[in-house]
């Protein structure tokens, strides 16, 4: 479904990343995991198309999607949570769904497809109303995984969801991933948490200083020698 | 109080109101201008100027009421702004260039040039625009036989104020219930994420700019029944643009709106309580008050408010 052939990105003269490939397969859940740095957000933004890649390509599809518009993306079926949730603040939660729908099939279904995240997040049917920049933490990542969902996508990717949750509400963001997976949903994920991660996920390729290292399915990492030294601290 | 001192009052009140409503709209242009693309607008008045000359010449040609005019010159605005955006603004904010204000500085080229092309046209001269209703009133009295106090209502001013408000209502429901407006609201709270959704922020920011000089345009129009016209009359409005949108804080369109409205209250008050020539005076005194005391503008305290904190 997606395939990232050698890109190399840089931010001015740093390169970030070297030469990276990798792959995520219809209905796969796949992880990306690394150290802070590692640039993983970097790949994310970069699949995203708010960074292009220097060398190399990417296929969403087998369509070449490295040099489109980043608005366009979405309408394809790629969508990102991005880190930090970036939800529309000053809006309310109903007004940054309609965000996420904002095209084609989505645009149509938008009713529908509101109900649903509904159902997969009762609170934020409570809290419809609110300005999304009075939600606690917890409300704002469900916020914005709802906006990712309202898009229809394919391919569903999240950067750092856990990042700054209480456990209880890491557990539950993960519960959510699988229910979404589930649904038919293909997921990349980009984590620090690594132990949830890979046990969440099918497969996952582990990014150190902007090179792949290493890549396995979740439960051969989690028993790695390597990983569990450098990421899980055991 | 005497009753007529309270007459004073209230008949400047009134004033300032339906000063306010004008003054709201054009802040309006600028703040929304500001809040999606960062900059100010400082050929705002201009802009206005330009709309005004266009009503007054349909006006004196064709005998099109100013008011009509409004349907003609926004439209007209519209499309100047979004030229604007699109071959003059663009280009520089794709340029990596010395000073980050070089957009900022370029909208006060574009103002200059405005203004300097209506004087060799029009030439300098104090234009008024000589339409049936220009002086025409309600009073109270006439409504209300045994009212203690006299109040009249200037027949212009009031239908301006009224249009003002109708196309604030328009510009709200826009902005809040279409998909465009949200996706335009989206792109000033954060391009970025804005860009994820699917938003196309440089078409949003072309928009943007052309509903801005749409929005001051119509208040040009509106102005002109009421007001005199000359070519430099466009940089005492920018002012008072800026002035509001900092009163309102930079980017808010409910601040702009209470901004308009309270700077023109307290013109009118200066006017009658002060004098005429003090009312710029008192604008700018209000406009230094409000950086020292609330350089958050009025939304930080509705924002408070909402909060509940």
């Amino acid at each position: 479904m997606l395939e990232i052939r050698g890109i190399d990105v840089s931010y001015g003269d740093t390169q970030v990343i070297r030469d990276l490939s990798l792959e995520v397969r219809k209905g796969e859940v796949v992880a990306l995991i690394g150290a802070n740095g590692a640039g993983k957000s970097t790949t994310l933004k970069t699949i995203s198309g708010l960074l292009r890649a220097r060398k190399g390509e990417i296929l969403f599809e087998g369509t070449p999607v490295h040099k489109a518009e980043a608005y366009k993306l979405i309408g394809m079926g790629l969508s990102l949570c991005p880190e930090a949730r970036r939800l529309f603040v000053e809006m309310t939660v109903d007004e940054n769904l309609d965000m996420g729908s904002l095209k084609g099939e989505a645009k149509r279904q938008r009713q529908r497809t509101k109900e649903a995240v509904f159902g997969l997040f009762p609170r934020l049917k409570e809290r419809r109303r609110q300005i999304a920049g009075t939600l606690s933490g917890g409300e704002q990542q469900m916020a914005a995984i709802g906006r990712g969902l309202m898009s229809l996508p394919k391919l569903l990717m999240f950067d750092e969801p856990s990042l700054g949750l209480a456990p209880i509400l890491v557990r539950e963001i993960f519960d959510i991933i699988k229910k979404i997976r589930e649904d038919g949903t293909t997921v990349l994920i980009v984590e620090q948490n690594v132990k949830q991660s890979l046990a969440a996920a099918d497969r996952a390729y582990v990014l150190e200083t902007g090179r792949l290292v290493m890549q396995g399915t979740g439960e051969a990492l989690l028993s790695n020698e390597h990983v569990r030294t450098a990421y899980l601290g055991v | 109080m005497t009753s007529a001192q309270i007459e004073v009052l209230l008949q400047t009140l009134i004033s300032g109101i339906l000063l306010g409503g004008l003054y709201a709209l054009i802040g309006l242009g600028m703040t929304l201008i500001m809040g999606v693309m960062k900059i100010i607008n400082l050929a705002h008045g201009e802009l206005m100027m330009v709309a005004m000359y266009i009503a007054y010449w349909m006006f004196v040609l064709f005998h099109v009421d100013p008011y009509l005019s409004v349907f003609i010159a926004a439209p007209v605005m519209f499309f100047l702004g979004v030229m604007i955006q699109k071959f003059l603004i663009n280009p520089v904010l794709r340029v990596e260039s010395i000073l980050p204000e070089n957009q900022v500085i370029l909208t006060v080229g574009i103002g200059m040039v405005l203004s300097n092309l209506a004087t060799m046209f029009f030439t300098s001269d104090y234009r008024s625009t000589p339409v049936g209703y220009a002086t025409d009133a309600l009073y109270l009295s006439d409504y209300w036989k045994s009212s203690p106090i006299e109040l009249s209502l200037s027949v212009p001013w009031s239908v301006s104020f009224v249009f003002a408000v109708i196309i604030t209502i328009a510009l709200w429901f826009f902005l809040s219930k279409t998909d465009t407006g949200k996706s335009i609201r989206a792109t000033a709270q954060d391009p970025e994420a804005a860009l994820l959704m699917g938003v196309n922020i440089k078409l949003m920011r072309v928009i943007t700019f052309g509903l801005g000089s749409g929005l001051v345009g119509a208040a040009g129009c509106l102005l002109l029944p009421i007001y005199y016209l000359f070519p430099a009359l466009g940089g005492q409005f920018t002012l008072i643009a800026f002035v509001i949108t900092i009163l309102g804080r930079l980017g808010s369109a409910m601040g702009a709106i209470i901004g308009g409205l309270v700077l023109g209250v307290f013109e009118s008050l200066t006017a009658t309580y002060i004098g005429m020539g003090w009312a710029p005076v008192g604008r700018f005194v209000m406009f230094i008050a409000c950086l020292v005391f609330l350089p958050g503008g009025v939304a930080s305290l509705l924002r408070k408010k909402r909060f509940g904190a």
